[in-house]
């Protein structure tokens, strides 16, 4: 293989000032005057001032009068049958109210399973056997969390242990069966593909140049500093259920909660309150929810779960757990032809991503990135292993940090092994301008883009060459000096129903805008922030689209009887979907209305001074 | 669990409660006393968001017992905006946008603060020492450093007018 330092002299195909043709954010404009505040105008955010001075209000911080609380008995094992538990002891103990088993929930309608956002099932409790380490395996409800932390140790747990599988290319050999409960007795769940196999295939055998490998991208956790948790608060009279609880999809989690429980969904509130950060985590819905909601219908009392930290990291939802094989074809000049890619994605014990494409592999088929190429093929394995189950985490369950790292890492190793600079080869690899709208060979059509205008831009910013020739003076004094590129594509904006749904209901969000009398906002929508500051965005959002202060608008999210339905935050989605109402025909045509006839304090009367009523531009 | 009378000063109050010998500082201090500024992020004093001074020093207040502080001056986030007027590092971590979900910032404001009297006038180095105890999983850290560094000026600034 070629030694970097042995690589030709760097070369560019495009023209000098092509980058100019690209805006930067210093050139953006502002629209509005500073009293509005639209788009654009440097604002402190919002929110700030309540979390600076310790007055946010997160989940733990809900205290509900009588409230209970709740503590997990979780499995020492990956895989264990069980064959007792032996509650007594704890239910002896002052202060300890109920044990919660898997035989409980059945005895509540089959409550012990519940469907996963991939029409999977998940445990809530087990009856039979546990399939990872720390699932949980019953619930104590107590008056204190101190008194549920002591009752959790005096639940007896008779396990038998069995072999467990962590290797997914193990587990595809199936000698240990994860889901025994499941009709086919084997660990492999699905296998998809996206693409053109034998155009592929054809392109391959044409190519000049082939480069292969493999990459491991293995779990990790989102480990947000708050911790999941919930207080359910489920009145009998009512047949009301209140909920609050750390979710970045208030809404989808009412819908899965009606589903679930039965309770209708018109009877179930679901507040989430200040999230510290998500990143994905707060997308699925635990076992330790569910348990905590049951827990509080079968008292009638409000019930606090809150996770520690150990619990957080040892059974919630992971990400990544890909293993793929990918290899690329180039043809004679060099150009990039085609990519093949096998991958096995390690679910864990149950395929529980919170993936709101049609495809079980999420948006993975976007892999052939910002490259023109004539074909691809991408197949991908779903299998079970002892671990938990998942995965979401920093755009996990869409899969496209996955596919972006393989395609850059093979472009990167083809630019290597031809000796070509990998900026350079990029610009030449690139889909170019006039062939917008692209349609990829995995099937996605780009709309637009001008990628070798952007990486020209970002070269010149950090002067690429410059750099080039400073690692090369380095280096020949034995000093190393990396330089890394990476130029993605990816979907973001979930997203157009044709490839995007969960649970059927497609993916849209609302906003509900309320202009009261005096010219000041209400604004409601379905996302929520877990300290992206929505709050200030969108108020300037609309401050730029109705020419109302954005200081005179209050954002309001979070709590699912106030708020419009709407699928929630993540993936990057919010701000480019749930804004976009505020430009609506009827909130525009509502203003101006107010604006010629503003409500007046009566003549004559003391009273407070109308204030002026807001300026548009 | 044997019971125990504490005495100590919260935010400049001096509080009396009866307490069990094992409850947590963090707990007595968010759910006895309501003060629930101050987070639990790890129960393992790793993370810092448990964060409080004791007798002015900063304390991880999740593996320190209530009847620990008898007889201690304790100060959590709720007292650090002196009669409603931000205090610099306040001002600081909103005017170079030092949090994002908020949940770690108090700890990390409690930290700073003691942090910036022993330490008038850091350096970016001695900044990020500093505050190895405090994690935040949105920011990155570099506008927690450039809050903590607008507060060292202000506050240099303002010493220098008196």
């Amino acid at each position: 293989m070629p030694q970097l330092d042995d690589r030709t002299e760097p070369h560019s195909e495009l023209a000098d000032g092509v980058s100019a043709q690209v805006p930067t954010t210093d050139e953006v404009q502002i629209k509005t005057p500073e009293n509005i505040g639209g788009m654009g105008h440097r604002k402190k955010r919002k929110e700030d001032p309540r979390f600076l001075q310790g007055k946010g209000n997160y989940v733990d911080d809900v205290k509900l009068p009588g409230m209970l609380y709740m503590d997990i008995v979780r499995s020492p094992y990956a895989h264990a049958k069980i064959n007792k538990i032996d509650a007594s002891a704890a239910l002896e103990m002052d202060g300890v109210l109920a044990v919660i088993t898997g035989e409980d929930l059945k005895a509540a309608g089959d409550l012990h399973w519940m469907p996963t956002l991939m029409s999977d099932t998940q445990m809530v409790l087990p009856i039979d056997k546990v399939v990872y380490y720390a699932q949980e395996v019953c619930a104590v409800i107590a008056t204190s969390r101190y008194i549920a932390a002591d009752a959790i140790e005096q639940v007896f747990v008779d396990y038998e242990p069995l072999d467990a599988v962590v290797d997914p290319f193990e587990a595809m050999k199936d000698k240990v069966i994860v889901r025994d409960d499941k009709d086919k007795k084997t660990n492999h769940i699905w296998h998809w593909e996206a693409g053109d196999k034998a155009a592929t295939d054809a392109v391959f055998n044409d190519a000049t140049t082939v480069v292969k490998e493999k990459f491991y991208i293995p779990r990790i956790h989102v480990s947000s500093i708050e911790t999941c948790g919930m207080v359910a608060n489920y009145n009998k009279v009512r047949e009301h259920m209140q909920i609050y609880m750390t979710s970045q999809a208030p809404h989808a989690h009412r819908t899965v909660f009606a589903l679930v429980s039965g309770i209708p969904e018109h009877k179930i509130q679901i507040i989430s309150p200040d999230i510290g950060g998500g990143f994905g985590g707060k997308v699925p819905v635990y076992p330790g929810y569910v348990i905590c909601a049951v827990a509080s219908l079968v008292t009638g009392k409000p019930v606090k779960w809150i996770e520690d930290r150990s619990e957080n990291l040892q059974a919630d939802s992971f990400a990544r757990d890909y293993h793929i094989e990918a290899e690329m074809a180039a043809d004679k000049e060099g150009r990039i032809t085609g990519l093949r890619v096998k991958t096995l994605s390690d679910c864990g014990a149950a395929d529980a991503a919170a993936n709101p494409s049609k495809f079980p592999a999420g948006l993975y088929s976007i892999c052939t990135g910002s490259y023109d190429m004539k074909a691809a093929h991408v197949e991908v394995d779903g299998v079970y292993t002892t671990k938990p189950p998942g995965g979401v985490a920093y755009r996990c369950s869409f899969r496209v940090t996955e596919a972006v790292h393989m395609v850059e890492r093979m472009t990167d190793i083809m630019a290597h092994d031809l000796g070509v600079d990998p900026a350079d080869y990029r610009l030449k690899n690139f889909i170019r301008p006039d062939q917008f709208p692209y349609k990829s060979p995995t099937g996605w059509e780009y709309d637009s883009g001008n990628y070798e205008a952007a990486l020209n831009k970002a070269m010149d910013m950090i002067d690429y060459r410059g750099l080039r020739k400073e690692q090369a003076e380095k280096r020949a004094k034995g000093e190393l000096m990396g330089i890394g590129i990476s130029s993605f594509t990816e979907v973001v904006g979930a997203g157009p129903s044709k490839d995007y749904d969960i649970l059927g209901i497609k993916m849209f969000d609302s906003a509900e805008i309320r202009i009261h009398p005096t010219g000041k906002a209400m604004a409601r929508f379905g996302t929520k922030s877990q300290g992206q500051g929505h709050e200030t965005t969108y108020a300037q959002i609309i401050a730029e689209e109705l020419g109302l202060p954005a200081d005179d608008i209050e954002v309001e999210e979070g709590d699912t009887d106030t708020a419009p339905y709407g699928l929630g935050t993540y993936a990057s989605r919010s701000t480019p979907t749930a804004p976009r109402p505020t430009a609506s025909g009827p909130t525009r045509a509502v203003l101006p209305q107010l604006r010629a006839r503003p409500p007046q304090w009566p003549r004559g009367r003391s009273g407070p001074r109308r204030r002026r009523s807001p300026r548009t531009c | 669990m044997s019971e125990h009378e504490v005495t100590l000063t919260v935010n400049g109050e001096s509080v009396t409660r009866s307490v069990e010998a094992r409850m947590l500082l963090v707990h007595f201090i968010r759910e006895d006393l309501s003060l629930t500024g101050t987070h639990i992020g790890c129960d393992t004093t790793s993370c810092g968001a448990c964060t409080v001074l004791v007798n002015g020093k900063p304390v991880k207040s999740c593996t320190v017992f209530a009847v620990q502080a008898e007889g201690a001056e304790v100060e959590t986030i709720e007292s650090v905006a002196a009669g409603g007027v931000l205090h610099p590092l306040q001002e600081g971590f909103w005017e170079k946008h030092g949090l994002q979900c908020g949940y770690c910032t108090p700890g990390m404001i409690m930290t700073a603060k003691e942090f910036l009297v022993r330490n008038p006038n850091p350096t970016e180095d001695e900044i990020r020492r500093g505050i190895s105890g405090n994690l935040c999983r949105c920011t990155g850290y570099n506008k927690i450093v450039e809050a903590i560094q607008y507060a060292a000026e202000k506050l240099q600034a303002d010493a220098g007018g008196e």
